[in-house]
């Protein structure tokens, strides 16, 4: 399969005086860390929604293979930045996007970026759990039926591979053709992480994915993301800073639409060097 | 009883205490007239069925001159003829009517269901802001037109400039006629209650099927679509249902006062409800056995309809899917 997202020639866009950036917004911490390469790289990347500025030149490199966390207030723009990665925001009327956002170096932002092939490298995971009204087996190949002619032993063996990497195939292995929608909200959860692995993306976004489980639910898919991080490039937003801490490698601090901190998360969390990302990590944010 | 304790000081100590004893009776009031007025609904209801019944049962048990049943419901089941008025004896074999009634349902459906589906796809999945208020507009007055002008329509307009051109076997009066007239006019159902439907399916599916690279159309047809399916059949069969009962289009359209058991499109054929509207319009006398058949007529589509209603809720509720 071509992968035209790929082979397109970064586009550049009007504003196309993207390096080297004057990185006022991003405090030299953090850079001295030998870093793997990024997988998704953004500079002075700006966003809106119709005339309201949601994002200001963002500069962040997100490290391969790594996790990152997106922390922030409500409204600080983390989660209009993680769609545009995979282009979601296409479908909201008035969202636009200015700067560079690439992936492996190739540019997500231009009119010719096929979209689909996009998605399929760069998938998604929701903060509501949102299998599709069918059964367990086929919300897992569901993806990959769209973009490929498979047999019948290929399914099967995505099917379980997939649950298997999603940490869900000893609980369900018995009852793949019931519905997908009778599990509960951790297991419909990790059903969606099976469904999103099963057209082997690079990169894994996840918005808040544990804000609508229980404790113990939320347990089991930070689990399965440290996992994961061995072989996807993982960004994750959350409210949840324990959880930031928990789980990822770096963290980025967004506040008002700008990005305050990025660093290593051992780092941002206890050593903050700007004060705004002090308050907000120790909790006296107001 | 004592004045309370001024306990708060928002309230007045001089402010009386609205009377427990006329809000309850008030409570008591409310539930009953409410009781009542249900009740009423739930009465007519069960009183039109009652005499249906009654009237269907006096049409059955009618006895000739020579003591023999009229119709006995074999005949009334099995005859393939319906000539109550023109022959002698005459027959009641109901089937004729019968086929009428689902071969102008039929047409009616055929052209409806998926035309109907088509533009609540497009109204609720690609259709504009600005477009779909229009549209849904536009829609709503089709729903308001009442259904004699639909069968003017069919005589003046559908069968001399749509079908004699096609094909030199239609007459005034055909089953295609007032089957796609029908089919107009259940249209808006079809669209309105699907439209329903497809937009009650979450977002999160929507984008939980872009978000794995599907294209639109795709996630229309492999998510949307199926996540609404129950819906989408309750409205066909509310709109069937509408079709099977529908009157004055087939009473102007259809036919004059000949029944056949056809599957022709082009064939005059008479409905049940053209057959009601036929006696009751005074071709039979009170009383008389034409008259009396109306009833079992009646009680036949009410048979129909009610079938089809149930069917309905029975699948509404096996395949509704739930969502928060």
């Amino acid at each position: 399969m071509t992968q035209p997202a790929e082979s397109a020639p970064p586009e550049r866009r009007d504003s196309s005086a993207v390096l080297p950036v004057a990185a006022s917004a991003m405090p030299p911490v953090g850079a001295a860390a030998p870093t793997p390469p990024a997988a998704v790289a953004m500079r002075r990347f700006s966003a809106w929604y119709g005339r309201h500025q949601v994002l200001q030149a963002i500069d962040l490199d997100i490290p391969e293979r790594q996790v990152c966390a997106f922390i922030g207030p409500s409204g600080c723009g983390k989660s209009t930045l993680l769609r545009w990665v995979n282009r979601m925001n296409d479908s909201i009327v008035g969202a636009r996007a200015d700067g560079t956002l690439t992936l492996h170096g190739s540019d997500l932002l231009g009119r010719t970026v096929d979209v689909v092939a996009l998605r399929r490298r760069v998938g998604m995971v929701f903060q509501k759990p949102n299998p599709f009204p069918k059964s367990i087996k086929e919300n897992v190949v569901f993806g990959a039926k769209l973009h490929y002619r498979l047999a019948r032993a290929d399914l099967d063996e995505i099917v379980e591979k997939a649950l298997r990497a999603a940490a869900l195939w000893d609980e369900v292995k018995d009852r793949l053709g019931s519905p997908a929608l009778g599990l509960s909200g951790g297991q419909q959860q990790r059903l969606c992480i099976a469904r999103a692995l099963a057209v082997d993306p690079e990169v894994l976004l996840m918005d808040e994915p544990c804000s609508a489980l229980d404790p113990r639910s939320t347990a089991s898919i930070e689990a399965l993301i440290r996992q994961l991080r061995t072989n996807y490039t993982i960004v994750i937003v959350t409210h949840n800073m324990q959880q930031a801490s928990r789980i990822s490698d770096t963290t980025a601090f967004f506040f008002e639409g700008r990005l305050v901190e990025n660093s290593a998360t051992d780092l941002l969390f206890t050593s903050p060097t700007q004060k705004q990302t002090e308050d907000y990590v120790s909790g006296r944010f107001g | 009883m004592t004045s309370l304790p001024a306990s708060t000081p928002f309230i007045s100590p001089r402010a009386r205490p609205v009377r427990v004893r006329l809000r309850a009776v008030f409570e008591w009031l409310m539930e009953s007239a409410l009781f009542l007025v249900t009740g009423l609904s739930v009465i007519t209801t069960l009183a039109i069925i009652v005499i249906l019944v009654h009237e269907t049962w006096k049409f059955f048990t009618m006895r000739g001159a020579d003591g023999q049943l009229l119709v006995p419901v074999k005949d009334f089941l099995t005859d393939s003829m319906w000539s109550p008025l023109l022959s002698n004896p005459p027959r009641f074999g109901v089937a004729s009517l019968v086929s009428g009634t689902l071969l102008v349902t039929a047409i009616a459906a055929a052209f409806a269901l998926p035309l109907g589906l088509l533009t609540a796809v497009y109204l609720s999945e690609y259709a504009p802001r600005r477009v779909r208020s229009l549209l849904k507009s536009l829609l709503e007055i089709l729903a308001g037109i009442p259904t004699v002008v639909y069968g003017f329509f069919a005589l003046t307009f559908i069968t001399p400039n749509l079908l004699q051109p096609i094909s030199g076997s239609f007459g005034t009066h055909s089953a295609m006629s007032a089957g796609i007239a029908v089919g107009i006019m259940i249209l808006p159902i079809v669209s309105s209650l699907a439209e329903d439907a497809l937009r009650a399916v979450p977002q999160s599916l929507r984008d939980g099927s872009l978000a794995l690279g599907s294209t639109k159309a795709e996630t229309i047809l492999r998510v949307v679509i199926p996540a609404a399916l129950s819906g989408i059949v309750a409205s066909f069969l509310l709109a069937i249902t509408r079709a099977i009962g529908e009157t004055m289009i087939v009473a102007l359209a259809a036919g004059g006062g000949v029944a056949q058991l056809t599957v022709d499109p082009a064939a005059q054929v008479q409905t049940m409800t053209a057959y009601m509207v036929q006696v009751f319009l005074g071709d039979a006398p009170a009383g008389g056995v034409e008259y009396q058949s109306s009833y079992a007529v009646a009680f036949t589509l009410f048979a129909f309809t009610f079938v089809m209603t149930w069917i309905g809720a029975l699948i509404l509720r096996r395949y509704r899917e739930v969502y928060e």
